[in-house]
């Protein structure tokens, strides 16, 4: 076993692994945030999706070991004090879930979309959302909700 | 306020959008084991012996069971109703005890303190097996299943009127044979089980269920040899259902009986490659169909023989799939005499059941590309085929005199051709199809097909609902029905809150919990907003009426004077002014000096007919002629609900179902190696489709044709998205290459496609040379 | 789905990476981005004793033009070839190629370097490699071993690397400003492996094509250089017919295609035509 250090979310902790404990593992079990899932384990479905130093990373495919001193974001890191923020906000409203399972793992690629501030357009944006899969809703109503927070911070995608 | 009809956000959101979910995963229990199954790597075989020595001996490793610790436990069995006697020989083990039948299925178990322990010791587990023929192929020569068991245990024939004088009197007799690949419904959330035993309440429950918990806890309870108190089943949030989660595999009853033999919690979390072998497929089925037709176009009859690959065991749902497929592949036109003989075959392959939309999305494909190869023979137009076999609006009721679950079916409402005429006009598609003219003058294979189905849903025999209320007039719903994803909260509550006259917002629903309500049927067969709804809408109306009652007493003013809006009691409005209550000071009122802390009304809704309603979906796909590759440029659905709780949750379902329809149309298939070895073990092999596969699937929803077998007059939208989404595909494949008719078999892959487009240039060449006399 | 156990170390240089597969030999594996030998060893399929993390390693990722050559460190991430920053045909050609391996996430943490070692028949990279003839540069702790592309590929999923061998270093040719490069790959999803893909370089001289280049991936068990298709090129002009007729050449001198359920060996050749055809195209219009 070693001990690492995961900042997730901007709390510390300090948890024991054996370096063969993956990413989404440790953050589930041993830091107790279950709001990444595990889909596949061979990173394909993108559902433990999450962003290690701002980048979107398959948490199923990094060891704990390898994160550690890194900054970690989680879906559990995204809304103010219960208050969604604009990617959840947009979630609910379009209707981009239904079983959630895959939920976390699109917001938190969302999330890198929309903070790395560029201009995307909409060929773009469904390329970058094909990372991850989806088996409820068709996909159509999670790239509108991520469109319209685009759209929003001023994102559309003109001149892309 | 009225609520139903409007398209509210969800209430099952928070949760799932902040990661406070309680999938199956995210549960734990002080203590827990861990279970790791261990399946058998051959698809046929004689178990001579299994050594568990140094799996046993293994690091964190608490128990081992083999085929001989279980052997006292019945095999698992069909769902009462769903059976055809025969089937019953050919049910399955918890774990194997002589002979293994597909590659996958559980030979041993192992309990250790940790996932990857498990892992660790399961890998040390050796089966010595001897090899036996297996039987792979669907048409392949029936065997054994055991000694006097035919592979074939079962023939199911369906039908009504005269076939064969239909077939001496037709001008045209059509024939094709039809085949849909394998597929299910592959959840994003793999199977999971937490099981505990509880001594103070001297009962085993079992968290993590899903789908039908009221039906698995009396089944459960049989297996396990538990009185029915001595077992609950708990419902927490459910990745996905599809039919395939949430049924009684050998997997659920092995955590569950180590709990109750360890009286310690034992936890199991299905891998994706142990998901993509164990839990039920679906889908495959061959058809040689017949139609007898007039000059016209005109179907007089068709006789379909059928073949249902069930794979190695029966399983849960029984011949639920032939059964529907058999009933309900005349769909949307008259049919006026039909015969279907279904043949159930056993193969040395994973198990099936069902997967959304079972039996209409395999017969749509058969029965719309037999209208393509009508209209192809006849040289007719294919949606005028259609259209001339289409059942009249005033021919509903429509009877079709045979029976699907002791029931006769009635087709309860619908106009049919209004329906496709406002459907071709919304998506234009006298314009798709100049356009797709004009393409394929220019060289393109592009090509646009327009494909009906008939949906069926809202299945009784029951449902069961408790409106409890409190002193502050907070609502919780009880029912005994399940969510796999569909938004079940949102619906009921705003179903609820509609007859209460308040907001649905703050109303609890509460399902999957065996412990709160006696019975119930769970999600399946679409069934949960029409049921769950009917039932809903009474119980609510009883506490309605004790609202009422009281505030009419409070306010002195009658019954009917009054209403509920927002929350408030009080006169009807333009009936004059008047003093109110509030909901919360009624209950209050009525709960004074009784021991009761709420107010609580259970109500029945009891109905032994399905609806049924029509929907037809447009493909638009372009065709690589050099690579065989296929892209859906458009993709869109109408669908008559009758009426829509929720459009936009209709909507949803319709998008997703569409989506997972084009995967078993183009990409989805569960394939094997001639020794039955799997060959679709994981994401790379199963595919399914992405974002960047699928257009942004359009929907046209209409409300013109109530239901007449609910108050509510609700009807179901779960499948038919799904439904008819093979048969699109296929169609608008056939009019890209100039053929209707020409596919086959789903999914189209590039490997088909090319067969049959390198047909197409050999035939040409053929031709040619006939033309120019040479000989070939 | 767990991987087996295995000793976790760092390496903090390639003399440390070399020096500890010198200790643990066939027992270690390199570990650079994952996305590929993770998946592997969560089905079980390998179970390294040791797993060697170069991934801290100091200037490991660049991109760098050293005289004739494109030096690339083995650990750049494919997503950095998106925008190479590179001037010429090879700069026009990577970002095309990159953008057709995975999906984003995947290319932000898969390395070249891993690619290569990694040796699927359909790599992006492994066919680029081939087709150029690219110099890989193994260390070891006995030094530095300089393997041609044509002599690393030995399998799918075998190299020529030693088991006490790293790979630091590829070398590609920095193609002169007359060459044109393009690329084609034909599977059934985005960011699905390829089942079949192509990389075409051409150079031109007075409307004549005077050196050619075609590599095919994932057709057979290794990327392949399809001479019969550049013997077809030399000395003509880059017409459509003559594609055609170098397409033809290419799918007809292959012989040991790979069969699996995504394709035949028939359906393979068919896709080795037509997308040799479209690599020439890319590389005359984009390349």
């Amino acid at each position: 076993m070693t001990r690492i250090q995961l900042n997730v979310n901007e709390t510390i902790h300090d948890v024991e692994v054996e370096p063969r404990h993956s990413l989404v593992d440790t953050l589930r079990e041993g830091c107790g945030l279950t709001g990444s899932h595990i889909g596949c384990e061979h990173g394909v479905c993108g559902a433990c999706t999450v962003l290690v130093d701002d980048q979107p990373v398959r948490g199923c495919l990094m060891f704990a070991v390898q994160a550690d001193g890194k900054d970690i974001r989680t879906v559990e890191g995204l809304d103010d004090d219960g208050a969604f923020n604009a990617l959840q906000q947009a979630f609910h409203e379009h209707h981009a879930l239904q079983c959630g399972f895959c939920t976390p793992g699109m917001l938190m690629l969302a999330t890198w979309i929309v903070e790395r501030g560029l201009p995307v357009d909409d060929n773009e944006l469904r390329e970058i959302m094909a990372s991850n899969l989806c088996r409820c809703t068709g996909y159509r109503n999670i790239l509108r909700a991520v469109r319209a927070v685009l759209d929003a911070s001023g994102q559309d995608g003109a001149g892309a | 306020m009225t609520l139903i009809g409007k398209s509210v956000p969800r209430l099952e959101d928070r949760e799932l959008l902040t990661g406070t979910g309680r999938f199956a995963g995210d549960q734990n229990f002080e203590g827990q084991l861990h279970m790791r199954v261990v399946r058998a790597s051959l698809a046929h075989g004689r178990i001579l012996s299994v050594d568990t020595a140094a799996a046993a001996a293994s690091p964190g490793v608490f128990a081992v069971w083999t085929g001989v610790d279980v052997a006292d436990v019945s095999p698992i069995n069909l769902r009462p109703g769903s059976a055809l006697q025969d089937l019953e020989k050919c049910r399955q083990h918890i774990l194997a005890q002589d002979i293994v039948r597909y590659v996958g299925e559980p030979v041993a178990v192992v309990f250790a303190d940790d996932p990857y322990r498990a892992e660790d010791a399961a890998e040390l587990i050796w089966a010595d097996i001897e090899e036996l023929p297996p039987v792979v192929g669907l048409m392949d020569m029936p065997g054994e299943f055991a000694p006097g068991v035919s592979t074939e245990p079962a023939v199911l024939v369906k039908g009504y009127g005269d076939v064969d004088a239909a077939f001496a009197s037709a001008a045209h007799i059509v024939d094709c044979e039809l085949s849909v690949g394998r597929h299910a419904g592959v959840p994003l959330e793999t199977r999971g089980a937490l099981a505990i035993w509880n001594d103070d309440e001297n009962r085993l429950e079992f968290h993590a269920a899903a789908k039908i918990p009221h039906t698995n806890r009396i089944a459960l309870a049989e297996l396990l040899g538990l009185e029915l108190d001595q077992l609950h089943l708990f419902e927490g949030h459910v990745g996905g259902g599809f039919g395939v989660r949430g049924e009684i595999y050998p997997d659920e009853v092995l955590v569950n009986l180590a709990a109750l033999r360890f009286r310690r919690p034992v936890k199991w979390i299905e891998d994706r490659m142990e998901h993509l072998i164990a839990a039920n497929h679906s889908r495959e089925q061959t058809h040689r169909i017949r139609a007898a037709i007039n000059a016209d176009g005109l179907i007089l009859a068709i006789d379909d023989e059928f073949w249902f690959n069930q794979g190695a065991y029966a399983r849960t749902h029984g011949a639920t799939v032939p059964v529907v497929s058999a009933t309900m592949l005349p769909g949307p036109y008259k049919v006026p005499a039909y015969r279907a003989t279904g043949r159930i075959r056993l193969t040395n392959v994973t198990p099936a059941g069902t997967y959304r939309g079972p039996g209409r999305y395999e017969t749509t494909f058969v029965r719309e590309q037999l209208m393509d190869t009508i209209a192809a023979e006849l040289d007719l137009d294919p949606l005028a085929v259609r259209r001339t076999n289409l059942i009249a609006a005033d021919e509903m009721p429509y009877e079709r005199p045979f029976e699907i679950g002791g029931k006769p079916i009635i087709y309860d409402s619908g106009d049919y051709p209004e329906s496709l005429a406002r459907f071709l006009d919304h998506v234009d598609y006298d314009a798709v199809q100049a356009e797709m003219a004009e393409r394929r003058a220019s060289g393109e294979m592009a090509g646009a097909a327009i494909i009906c189905f008939v949906e069926l849903g809202g299945d009784g025999p029951f449902d069961d609902v408790r409106v409890e209320m409190d002193t502050d007039g907070r609502v919780e719903v009880i029912t005994g029905v399940a969510s796999v994803g569909q938004g079940v909260e949102t619906v009921i509550a705003q179903i609820c809150a509609d007859t209460l006259g308040i907001d649905y917002a703050g109303i609890t629903v509460t399902h999957g919990q065996t412990d709160r309500i006696a019975r119930g049927q769970g999600a399946r067969a679409s069934r949960v907003t029409v049921m769950t709804g009917n039932a809903t809408h009474k119980a609510a109306s009883g506490v309605r009426g004790m609202l009422l009652e009281k505030a009419a007493e409070l306010l002195q003013s009658p019954v009917e004077t009054l209403e509920i809006s927002d929350g408030v009691i009080g006169i009807v409005e333009g009936l004059g002014e008047g003093p109110s209550v509030t909901v919360a000071a009624a209950a209050a009122e009525i709960l004074r000096g009784q021991n009761a802390p709420r107010i609580a009304v259970e109500e029945s809704f009891e109905n032994d007919r399905a609806t049924y309603s029509f929907g037809a979906q447009l493909a638009v796909v372009v065709v690589d002629p050099l690579t065989a590759g296929v892209t859906v440029e458009r993709f869109a659905v109408v669908y008559d609900i009758g009426r829509a709780v929720n459009p936009m949750l209709v909507e949803g379902q319709l998008v997703g179902g569409a989506v997972q329809g084009i995967g078993g149309a183009l990409f989805e298939e569960f394939l094997y190696d001639e020794t039955g070895q799997p060959l679709s073990v994981s994401f790379a092999d199963y595919l399914m489709p992405t974002a960047a596969e699928v257009p942004d699937v359009e929907c046209l929803v209409l409300e013109d044709s109530p239901s007449t077998t609910n108050p509510l007059t609700l009807k179901s939208g779960g499948d038919p998205g799904i439904t008819g989404a093979g048969a699109a595909i296929a169609a608008a494949i056939g009019d890209a290459i100039g053929r209707p008719g020409a596919i086959k078999r789903l999914p189209v892959t590039p490997l088909r496609l090319r067969a049959i487009l390198r047909g197409d240039a050999d035939r040409k060449q053929e031709k040619n040379n006939a033309e120019n006399g040479v000989s070939t | 789905m767990k991987p087996a156990s295995f000793e976790y170390v760092t390496a903090e240089s390639w003399d440390a990476a070399a020096a500890s597969l010198a200790e643990h030999g066939d027992d270690a594996l390199i570990l650079a981005g994952g996305q590929s030998l993770v998946p592997v060893m969560n089905f079980r399929l390998a179970q390294p004793a040791v797993l060697v993390d170069v991934n801290v390693i100091p200037d490991s990722a660049y991109l760098q033009i050293d005289g004739d050559s494109l030096r690339i460190g083995a650990l750049t991430r494919h997503v950095r070839f998106e925008a190479p920053g590179i001037d010429g045909p090879l700069g026009r050609l990577l970002p095309r190629i990159a953008h057709h391996i995975a999906h984003l996430p995947i290319r932000m943490r898969g390395t070249f370097g891993g690619s290569l070692a990694h040796a699927d028949p359909a790599s992006e990279w492994c066919t680029l490699a081939r087709t150029l003839d690219a110099v890989m540069i193994a260390q070891s702790v006995t030094g530095e071993r300089r393997i041609a592309a044509a002599d690393f590929f030995h399998s799918a999923l075998a190299t020529d690397l030693a088991d006490d061998e790293v790979l630091r270093e590829v070398e590609l040719p920095a193609l002169g400003p007359d060459w044109r490069c393009g690329f084609a790959e034909f599977n059934r999803r985005a960011g699905d492996f390829a089942i079949v893909q192509s990389v075409a370089a051409i150079e031109l001289h007075e409307g004549q094509i005077v050196s050619a280049r075609i590599g095919v991936g994932g057709a057979t068990e290794t990327p392949q250089r399809s001479g019969a298709a550049e013997k077809a090129l030399l000395g003509g002009a880059p017409t459509s017919e003559l594609f055609a007729e170098a397409a033809g050449a290419a799918a007809d001198a292959i012989e040991d295609f790979l069969t699996d359920q995504q394709a035949n060996a028939d359906l393979r050749r068919d896709l080795v035509r037509v997308m040799v055809l479209r690599a020439l195209e890319d590389a005359v219009s984009a390349g």
